[in-house]
């Protein structure tokens, strides 16, 4: 069996208007690659769902989002994510604002095929009151309290970044934290995985190497060899966020035509030129580790 | 250096380390420099048996120091607490968190969002984060480095990410009396939500701050009782401890102007 693909591929079977869930946290692991290639398409009303970070800002920048699902937008070290806020201001996306851990709950019920999963995970606040779809249920049993039945969150497509995978699908994450990486490659129908390396299957045989697998091969659709593919967001512990690159990020947003100026410098000419402007691939395996 | 040249915010790391006096084994969050402070304090101190991470993904058995290590650091990892799992801890109860909202109102509903109207903020900000999970699930203390009526403000919250003692917004089947809204911790004192019908309530001011200061910063009224004490200065040991947990000095660029913690 044999899933590798080019991003190109990934980008290939996604459809404007589709439901796509991004893994990784804040500025941590996320598939930027495969972002980008979604930035260089045509590829539009795009309903995103993610911890999100520099993916939800870009794509909010280039116009490719219809409706946000979200529980923040944050590079952590820059709180506030510059191109999501101006998306926000300007009013010019749709937003399902929830709890982290209701979005959590809401993977969950689409990974496990029901439509809701009951939580006390919003009662009281405004993520009711703004989010008139999510409904209230009273428990059945005889405390008959009122209970969030938080709606499934089915994705049409998960796109993530690991360390290594094989071509099977067969994904690894040493790193400290798998995030809800897992729990969305379970909700989504398609789950497109970049890695930095591509490794035999032989490298798995060593049990330390199974435990950093945390979704089964069937769970993932394509593979794409795409390293240094998580710039500029982490990658541990192969490599840190680069901090000088997101505040130049950060900065052309508050620059005349800054993100035209982004795209032309970085992402128009393809992921071999991207890497070149940030200095290569060595250069981007040596971005050191954040100190939390 | 006199013994009563301590700053404003080694002030309020010791005032906000209060806050997990007594409540045993519990993950202990401090969200932001001067509360993660608070919190190692307090489990180097007033609370062995308390549980804090790494803010990333272990729990440690001695909190890290914060800022840069030095290559030969190893941090005391005793469990692998990945972002997952903090959620089943969350939902748990078992978790006492310190977090900083830009709005606090008088029920104690808090507010990271976003300024204006949330169709179309003035402000935005970061979002409801895990306000919502927070404060229905456990024990919340807030964190105000700068007391003012924009924070302390009045109606309700632009957005509000957690609940609060809202008759009003309370579920079909809850009481008031399950919402667990601990201290306020401000540059100018320390409150409750202790008041008659959970008013919020002076229980300390800082050194050289009155009560008139406090009301006068706060957009609703201020319960202020007979027995309102002075915020207890650091002791040597207390100080000595942030010292270890704060080896550069971070917390002296947390409050504009690194203000003296005696202001009389």
């Amino acid at each position: 069996m044999d899933k590798t693909m080019s991003s190109a591929d990934v980008v290939g079977r996604l459809q404007s208007g589709m439901t796509i869930g991004i893994g990784g946290w804040g500025p941590r692991r996320k598939p930027m690659a495969l972002v980008r290639e979604i930035l260089r398409s045509d590829l539009k009303d795009l309903t995103v769902v993610a911890y999100g970070g520099a993916d939800v800002g870009m794509l909010c920048a280039a116009g490719k989002i219809r409706k946000l699902v979200f529980a923040f937008v944050s590079l952590d070290f820059i709180p506030l994510e510059p191109y999501f806020r101006l998306a926000r201001q300007a009013g010019s996306i749709e937003t399902m604002e929830i709890d982290e851990g209701m979005f959590l709950l809401g993977l969950r019920a689409a990974a496990q095929r029901l439509p809701f999963l009951p939580t006390r995970v919003g009662l009281g606040t405004d993520v009711l009151a703004r989010n008139p779809q999510i409904k209230t249920i009273v428990s059945p049993y005889a405390d008959g309290r009122e209970l969030v039945a938080m709606p499934a969150l089915d994705l049409d497509a998960a796109l993530l970044h690991v360390e290594r995978a094989d071509a099977r699908g067969v994904c690894q994450v040493s790193g400290p934290d798998h995030y809800m990486d897992d729990v969305m490659a379970r909700a989504a129908k398609e789950t497109f995985v970049s890695c930095d390396e591509l490794v035999d299957s032989s490298f798995f045989a060593d049990p330390a190497r199974a435990r950093e697998v945390f979704w089964e091969r069937a769970e993932t659709t394509g593979v794409v060899h795409i390293p240094g593919g998580a710039h500029p967001s982490s990658c541990s512990p192969m490599y840190g966020f680069d901090t000088a690159h997101f505040k130049a990020y950060a900065a052309s947003a508050g620059e005349e035509n800054g993100w035209q100026a982004y795209m032309e410098k970085f992402v128009a000419g393809g992921e071999a030129h991207y890497q070149q402007q940030v200095g290569g691939l060595d250069a981007i395996r040596a971005l050191p580790l954040p100190t939390y | 250096m006199s013994d009563s040249a301590y700053t404003l915010a080694e002030l309020l790391i010791c005032a906000g380390s209060e806050a997990w006096r007594g409540d045993g084994e519990v993950l202990a969050t401090g969200i932001g420099l001067l509360p993660r402070l608070a919190a190692s304090l307090s489990m180097l101190s007033s609370n062995p048996d308390l549980m804090m991470t790494d803010s990333e993904a272990y729990l440690l058995s001695e909190p890290n120091p914060v800022g840069g290590r030095g290559a030969d650091f190893r941090p005391k990892y005793e469990t692998w607490m990945g972002f997952s799992r903090i959620f089943d801890n969350v939902w748990g109860g078992k978790r006492h968190a310190m977090v900083g909202p830009t709005q606090i109102d008088r029920f104690g509903q808090a507010n990271i969002s976003c300024i204006g109207d949330p169709a179309k903020p003035k402000a935005q900000m970061l979002g409801v984060r895990g306000f919502p999970g927070n404060s229905i699930s456990h024990a919340n203390s807030f964190f105000v480095p700068s007391h003012n009526t924009r924070v302390f403000k009045a109606g309700e919250c632009d957005m509000v990410c957690s609940i609060g003692y809202n008759p009003a917004r309370l579920p079909k089947g809850y009481s008031l009396d399950e919402v667990d809204i601990r201290l306020v911790v401000s540059d100018l004192c320390v409150m409750d939500f202790g008041g008659l019908d959970h008013q919020i309530r002076l229980r300390s001011l800082h050194p050289g701050i009155t009560a008139e200061k406090v009301q006068e910063n706060t957009s609703f009224p201020v319960f202020v009782p007979d027995d309102v004490v002075t915020t207890p200065a650091p002791t040597e040991a207390q100080l000595a401890i942030i010292r270890r947990m704060d080896p550069h000095n971070l917390r002296s660029r947390e409050l504009k102007d690194n203000p003296p913690g005696d202001r009389r």
